[in-house]
C-alpha cells in the first residue's frame, strides 16, 4: 500500500504531450496504472454477469466512481479509488460483438489460466489449485477499491454489497481484502523487502525517473492508442472506442510462506548478519531495498531509503559475473538492465498490496494466508509480461544458470538450485524451497471511460 | 553446500549404456527429431517450443522469392558484411553461431534459406530478433519474399507468424560438442589464451 507517494502527482495540464504529438487523455484513462494514491487498505472484488443486461446496468451505474488520472489527480476524490476491468469472457458476456472479440490477442483470449505452461505456473502454481473461481470462465470482472484506511474500505465495501443487491444478474465470485502492513513508513511485503523502488515513467506525464530507472517510456508501451516504443499505434482491438486508452493487467495472488522463508534464512545464516545477506542475495536488494551492487558486502538503509541513489545502477561492467547481485537474483532477473536487449520493449507497471495480517517475528507460521495480490499492467501482455515470466523468471536457462529459476517468484518445487557467485568457489543452494505459492491470477482489460460507457450501452443485437 | 559425487564401480559400469548427458561436452551426438520439429508439445508464447539438440537451437527459414528479386537479395550479403565488419558485435543479440543463406532453384521457382545456429530458443527471442532486424535493416531482405507481412514495421506478431510458418525443422542434427554454447567457446580460448600467457610469463 501507498503511504508517501505525493511526488508522483501528475501535470494536470492536458496540453503535455508526447513526442510524436500525442495527447494523454487524463479525463480517459483510468487512474489505476498512473496515479498512487493514498491508500493503506484496498478490496478486489471478483464479479460474474449472469445476464448481459444486468451487467451493463452495474457497469452504467458504477462508471461516475471509476477514477481517472485528472479526477486523482487533481484530489477531487481523497478518500477511495474505484478501478474496473474485465476478462475476455466478460466483454463477451456483456454482449460485445463477437467480430471485435476476435480483434483481442491470443493470449488475453485465452485467459491466464489456459497460459499456464507459457507463464511456468506449473506444479503448485497451477491453475487446478486456484482459488476464488479465478480460473473459472464465469470470472468476468474486477472492480479495484483502495481506500484513505480500512474505515473507508468498509464503508465501500457495504455501499457496493447494497448495489450488488439491486443488479440481480451480477454475482460476487469472490473478494479479497487488502491493507498496508507495520511499519507503515514506506511500502514492503510480509517478507520484509522495501518495494517500489524500480518503476517507469511514462513520457509527457511530467514525472522525472529516479535516477536508473532509465529514460521516461512511450506510453504506447502502456496505453493502447498512443505511439510506443517502435513506433505509432497499430493493432489495436476494433472498435477503436473500446480499445483507446485501455490497458492491459495481469493479476496474480501470491501467497508468502514467511514461516518458511525464515526458517531458510535461519538455515543458512548462523548471524543476523549472515542471513539479512542470504536474503539480499536471493532478491539482488538487501531488505532496507540497497541493491547489492552498491552495497556487496554490507547493508546500507540510508541507501535503500534514498530514491536518487537506491536504482543508480546497472550490472554489466560493474558486476558482471554476480560477484555482488547473483544472475539469478529476483531483481536481476525480473530488470536485466544493460545485460538484456531491447529493454524499452519490456517494461511494466505494477500496482497492488498486501494481504492478511503480518506474521510477527520469531513467531512460527500460524497457517493464515497472507501475501501480495499485485497487477502488472502493460499493452501487450504476450510481449511484457508473459516474456519477463517465460523468459525470465521460470526459464531455468536465463543466464545460462542451468537449473535455477527466480528464487521468490518463480515455481519453484525443491529441485531448482541458486548460485551465489563468490571468489573463490561460487556458493550454490541445492533444493530451493518455495516461499511463494501462486495462488490465483487472471487477464484483465482496464477500458477508458468512453470505453466503459461503450460497453455499458452495447446492444443485445447478437 | 554443492558437492558432486563421482561414480564408483559397479554404477561406473551402469553409467556407460545410460543416455549421454547434455553436460557432457566429450562425446559428439547426434538426434533424430520428429517431423513436427519437436518430441512433446510444449507451448511457448507463440507457438510450440522447438528443443535444445547437440546443435543447440536453430532455425532454417524457407520462402519463395518474389520475381525479380533475386538480386537484391544477393546483395545483402555485402551489406551484412560489411555491418559486422563495421561492428562486430552488431549481431551479438542473436547468440549466433553460424548463419547460411542461401538461393536455390531445384524446379520450382527461386527460393531463400535463412538458416541459423543460435544458442537462444527461437520462442523466447524472436521478438529481439526482429527488433534487431528492424534497427539494422535485415529486416529489408524479407520483403522481397513471397508472404511476408505488409505491416511488417508495426505488427511483430505477424512477422514471428511469418518465421514459425516457413520454419522447416530438422530431423537430424549432430555436434561435435554437444549442447556447447558460444560464449562457452569463446571462454574457453580465452582461458587457453591466457594460459598459454601465464606460462610465457613464468619462464
Amino acid at each position: 500500500m501507498s503511504v508517501l507517494q505525493q511526488s508522483d502527482s501528475i501535470s494536470r495540464d492536458l496540453t503535455e504531450r508526447t513526442d510524436q504529438g500525442g495527447l494523454l487523455d487524463f479525463e480517459d484513462i483510468q487512474h489505476f496504472l498512473m496515479s498512487r494514491p493514498l491508500a493503506r487498505a484496498a478490496r478486489y472484488e471478483f464479479l460474474t454477469f449472469r445476464s448481459a443486461t444486468d451487467g451493463r446496468a452495474w457497469l452504467m451505474g458504477l462508471i461516475d466512481k471509476v477514477g481517472t488520472v485528472k479526477a486523482v489527480g487533481s484530489n477531487l476524490v481523497d478518500s477511495r479509488w474505484v478501478t474496473v476491468g474485465f476478462t475476455w469472457n466478460g466483454l463477451r458476456a456483456l454482449g460485445v460483438a463477437e467480430t471485435s472479440l476476435a480483434t483481442f490477442p491470443e493470449e488475453f483470449r485465452q485467459g491466464m489460466a489456459a497460459r499456464a505452461e507459457v507463464l511456468g505456473t506449473t506444479g503448485a502454481n497451477h491453475p487446478n489449485h486456484w482459488v476464488g473461481g479465478l480460473a473459472s470462465p464465469n470470472l468476468h470482472a474486477i472492480a479495484v477499491l483502495f481506500a484513505r484506511d480500512v474505515a473507508e474500505r468498509e464503508r465501500c465495501r457495504q455501499e457496493h454489497e447494497r448495489y450488488l443487491v439491486q443488479c440481480e444478474g451480477v454475482e460476487l465470485l469472490s473478494s479479497l481484502d487488502l491493507e498496508a502492513i507495520p511499519p507503515f513508513e514506506y511500502a514492503h511485503e510480509h517478507f520484509g523487502y522495501r518495494d517500489r523502488l524500480s518503476q517507469p515513467v511514462i513520457e509527457g506525464t511530467g514525472v522525472d525517473p529516479t535516477p536508473g530507472s532509465g529514460p521516461p517510456i512511450k506510453p504506447g508501451e502502456f496505453f493502447l492508442g498512443y505511439p510506443d516504443e517502435e513506433g505509432p499505434a497499430a493493432g489495436m482491438p476494433q472498435p477503436e472506442i473500446l480499445s483507446r486508452d485501455g490497458s492491459y493487467v495481469a493479476y496474480l495472488r501470491m501467497e508468502e510462506h514467511v514461516g518458511a522463508f525464515r526458517d531458510f534464512l535461519r538455515e543458512h545464516g548462523e548471524t543476523p548478519e549472515q542471513q539479512e545477506l542470504i536474503a539480499a542475495k536471493l532478491m539482488g536488494r538487501w531488505r532496507s531495498g540497497a541493491p547489492l551492487v552498491l552495497a556487496p558486502d554490507k547493508d546500507d538503509p540510508n541507501l535503500g531509503a534514498d530514491s536518487q541513489l537506491n536504482n543508480d545502477f546497472s550490472y554489466a561492467t560493474v558486476d558482471p559475473h554476480g560477484y555482488a547481485c547473483p544472475l539469478g537474483a529476483h531483481i536481476r532477473r525480473m530488470n536485466p538492465r544493460d545485460t538484456a536487449v531491447n529493454m524499452n520493449r519490456r517494461k511494466m507497471i505494477r500496482r497492488g498490496g498486501t494481504y492478511g495480517p503480518p506474521l510477527p517475528e520469531g513467531a512460527p507460521d500460524d497457517g493464515i494466508e497472507r501475501g501480495i495480490a499485485a497487477f502488472v499492467g502493460c499493452a501487450s501482455l504476450v510481449r511484457q509480461f508473459e516474456f519477463a515470466m517465460n523468459v525470465w523468471a521460470n526459464d531455468p536457462h536465463f543466464h545460462e544458470l542451468g537449473n535455477e529459476r527466480d528464487p521468490i517468484f518463480g515455481t519453484q518445487d525443491g529441485t531448482f538450485d541458486m548460485t551465489i557467485p563468490k571468489r573463490p568457489i561460487r556458493k550454490k543452494i541445492r533444493g530451493l524451497p518455495a516461499f511463494t505459492t501462486i495462488r490465483g491470477g487472471a487477464y484483465f482489460f482496464l477500458p477508458g471511460i468512453r470505453a466503459l460507457r461503450y460497453l455499458a450501452s452495447v446492444s443485445d443485437a447478437h | 553446500m554443492a558437492t558432486s559425487v563421482m561414480p564408483k564401480g559397479n554404477s561406473l559400469k551402469a553409467q556407460i549404456v545410460e543416455t549421454p548427458s547434455k553436460a557432457d561436452w566429450t562425446k559428439p551426438q547426434a538426434m533424430a527429431i520428429p517431423k513436427e520439429g519437436y518430441f512433446k508439445p510444449e507451448q511457448g508464447r507463440y507457438g510450440p517450443i522447438f528443443p535444445r539438440t547437440p546443435a543447440c537451437y536453430g532455425f532454417s527459414v524457407v520462402a519463395k522469392v518474389k520475381p525479380g528479386r533475386e538480386q537484391a537479395i544477393r546483395d545483402y550479403g555485402n551489406s551484412i558484411e560489411e555491418a559486422v565488419k563495421v561492428d562486430p558485435t552488431v549481431l551479438a543479440p542473436l547468440k549466433l553461431h553460424y548463419l547460411r543463406w542461401i538461393l536455390f532453384d531445384v524446379g520450382s521457382g527461386m527460393h531463400f534459406m535463412y538458416q541459423g545456429i543460435f544458442d537462444t530458443d527461437f520462442d523466447k527471442y524472436l521478438e529481439d530478433a526482429v527488433a534487431l532486424f528492424l534497427k539494422t535493416g535485415i529486416t529489408t531482405v524479407f520483403v522481397n519474399l513471397e508472404g511476408w507481412p505488409e505491416d511488417w514495421k508495426t505488427n511483430v506478431t505477424a512477422v514471428i507468424k511469418f518465421f514459425r510458418d516457413h520454419q522447416c525443422p530438422s530431423f537430424l542434427e549432430y555436434g561435435e560438442y554437444p549442447y556447447v554454447t558460444a560464449d562457452e567457446v569463446k571462454k574457453a580460448l580465452k582461458l587457453k589464451a591466457a594460459f598459454a600467457d601465464m606460462l610465457d610469463l613464468m619462464q
